[in-house]
């Protein structure tokens, strides 16, 4: 497996991105100054509660949510300045995998079309090329496509409908994949399965992954570096195996602390965080996280902080981080 | 002494258009005063369907259920409706998955609150309200004399879930059922309702029992667990046992299943082929037979029974369980 990848020109770039909504007179910050790369070949997980805007992050990347102000990079084109035709072609290259997969699939298609719809689209290859690639598509997310390709979604269970958005987010080549939320939905010996052949699909067309949950444990086992969002901004960044066994910032401590394993012998360090996230219609100055920190302090209602490197590879958003004493 | 609730063979099935699902299929359990039992299985297992039928909710129409379930000794399956509204709140009560949808919408939660202390204990509206303002306390609920005029919609998931905790402790039931209490709430929130659940169960030395998917949410909490497949216990053990000596092939799959924070990324997990049988016509031998990489012949054509092993407690359906393992090649 690839550790933290070498630094290379990244794959994705995104600077300073914000996206508000507005309801009524309302402006909802949903996110707020996030900023992170994603190298060739790398998965980056991102991961907060409801609400904390990590689906936002991911469907502004792809360009579905309009962001307010910031900058994303994908290779060298800007994005948030492409026109509806630039959009289209971009979309080849990037492509979303969504939460709910019986959902995302269109009911009355047969699931050998849908694969194939891509590629039609493009019109990429003779239409006998065309269903031989999505046939071998299915075939490598596990559906037998001589059995299964004429049938309709609801014929499949939850588990097998995310294997077809799976192969119909892949059929042509994207280099970056956004998953949204993909094995939440699932029963945990699926889950596994779906893992599993995320981890095999990255390998074998070496792709770059942005994967979004709100599972620690998930989103530990996909990724090589992992972030965690609070609402709307950025805690902390780091290598998978270091942000879990040693965060610096007091919200993933918390989070992790919260987090049931499945082990009675499993030592819970109570950080019990008290009440729930504030709204991000009006959410708190400075430290967004201030109002629940255990040890907030006046500068933390006054300064926001800025995320800073503390060790390589590991950026953190906190004025007084876990360890700096 | 009696146990608090015994349940023998109990079955359920529901009429269908293609025909009867057996959604339960000859399960057995006791519970003592004071303990947690968890049950734990995938979605179809059977889980639901179990804590609902112990209960009494499930539709007469459609459900035949068979067997007995019996709480202090009385038998209480298939009884009457007003029989069993004598048990409902004040001696079970039961915690839904669903905070969004169990709390009626247009209700204060404080009317929701009072409505059955004052039906159940016949107190006065006073009295009711003072009740309940402590018991809003109890779940940490903040500011709750502002809260109780609430209506649900004004309220968050975990707010919304502690309502609905408030609302069954309110006459102090013996047995608390909790089927899914924190599926959809956030991580830092589930903490916290489990925790409350943990500490208000040892407060009032109640039973309970906690139907999860998730095998992480009972492990810490559970004196005892269930593991159900496809309507069928396959394992029952303490809680250390199973962990550490499980014997059924179908709980070791569930358990390498689970991504872990303690594994280092990219760790393989196991992964089970295929998926749960139809219940219309489950297979004549094991349930589990046809994904079990140890299954042999005998597995496709007999039907275990559960069996006791070799740790007090302990029992599983296997005809080829799991060599007992040492705690040190599982950790």
């Amino acid at each position: 497996m690839t550790g933290p990848a070498a630094p290379a020109a990244p794959l994705l770039t995104v600077d300073d991105l914000h996206v508000s909504f507005t309801k009524g007179h309302a402006t909802v910050q949903a996110v707020a100054g996030v900023s992170f790369t994603l190298s060739e070949g790398e998965t980056l997980g991102l991961v907060g509660e409801s609400g904390c805007g990590k689906s936002t992050t991911g469907r502004a990347i792809i360009c579905v949510d309009k962001p307010t102000s910031g900058k994303i990079l994908f290779g060298d084109t800007e994005l948030t300045t492409l026109n509806r035709s630039e959009l289209r072609t971009l979309r080849t290259q990037v492509q979303m995998i969504f939460q709910d997969p019986v959902s995302s699939l269109n009911p009355r298609r047969r699931v050998s079309d849908i694969v194939a719809e891509p590629l039609n689209i493009w019109k990429i290859g003779t239409k006998s090329e065309r269903r031989d690639t999505a046939n071998a598509m299915l075939d490598s997310v596990g559906i037998d496509p001589l059995v299964s390709g004429s049938r309709r979604p609801q014929e499949f269970s939850g588990g097998q409908c995310q294997r077809i958005s799976i192969a119909r987010a892949l059929v042509l080549h994207p280099r970056l994949l956004v998953c949204d939320e993909i094995v939440s939905a699932l029963d945990v010996s699926v889950q596994a399965q779906i893992l599993n052949l995320l981890e095999d699909l990255k390998a074998a067309h070496n792709l770059t992954l942005l994967f979004i949950a709100h599972d620690l444990a998930v989103v530990k086992n996909v990724s090589d570096r992992v972030a965690v969002m609070y609402l709307g901004r950025l805690c902390e960044i780091a290598p998978s195996d270091i942000l879990y066994s040693a965060p610096a910032h007091h919200y993933t401590e918390a989070l992790l602390s919260s987090a049931v394993e499945p082990d009675p012998e499993a030592t819970r360090t109570p950080v019990i965080l008290g009440g729930e996230p504030p709204s991000p219609i009006n959410p708190p100055s400075g430290c967004r996280f201030r109002t629940r920190c255990p040890r907030a302090e006046p500068r933390c209602a006054e300064e926001v902080p800025e995320l800073r490197t503390i060790a390589p590879d590991h950026q953190v958003a906190c004025h007084f981080p876990i360890g700096s004493s | 002494m009696t146990p608090l609730l015994e349940v023998d063979d109990l079955h359920v099935s529901f009429a269908t258009p293609r025909g009867a699902v057996r959604a339960v299929q000859g399960v057995s359990l006791s519970l003592e005063q004071g303990t947690t039992l968890g049950i734990v299985g995938e979605s179809g297992s059977g889980k639901t369907v179990l804590s609902r039928a112990i209960m009494g909710l499930l539709p007469r129409h459609s459900a035949t259920q068979t067997g007995s379930v019996r709480y202090q000794g009385n038998e209480i399956l298939n009884a009457p409706n007003d029989e069993l509204r004598q048990l409902w709140g004040t001696h079970i009560a039961m915690v839904f998955q669903d905070p969004m949808t169990s709390l009626n919408p247009v209700l204060r939660i404080g009317r929701q609150i009072t409505e059955t202390l004052r039906i159940h204990l016949d107190l006065t509206k006073s009295e009711a309200k003072e009740t309940a303002l402590s018991l809003l306390m109890q779940v940490g609920i903040p500011s709750p004399v502002e809260r109780f005029n609430a209506y649900p919609g004004q309220l968050s998931g975990g707010m919304r879930q502690r309502v609905m905790i408030a609302i069954a402790l309110a006459c102090a039931p013996n047995l608390l059922m909790a089927d899914e209490p924190t599926t959809g709430l956030d991580v830092t929130v589930q903490a916290q309702i489990l925790d409350l659940l943990s500490t208000l169960q040892h407060e009032r030395q109640m039973a309970m029992i906690l139907v999860t998917h998730d095998l992480g949410v009972v492990a810490t909490r559970a004196d005892e667990i269930i593991v159900m497949y496809a309507g069928n216990v396959v394992e029952r053990a303490p809680t250390n046992v199973l962990f550490t000596q499980m014997s059924m092939p179908y709980t070791e799959a569930l358990l390498g299943s689970m991504p872990r924070i303690s594994y280092p990324s990219h760790t393989r997990l196991l992964s089970i082929d295929g998926r749960p049988p139809d219940l219309l016509s489950p297979p004549a031998g094991c349930p589990f037979a046809p994904r079990c990489p140890y299954a042999q012949g005998k597995c496709h054509r007999e039907k275990p029974t559960l069996v006791e092993g070799a740790v007090p407690g302990h029992s599983y359906a296997c005809w080829f369980p799991l060599p007992i393992r040492e705690k040190a090649a599982t950790s």
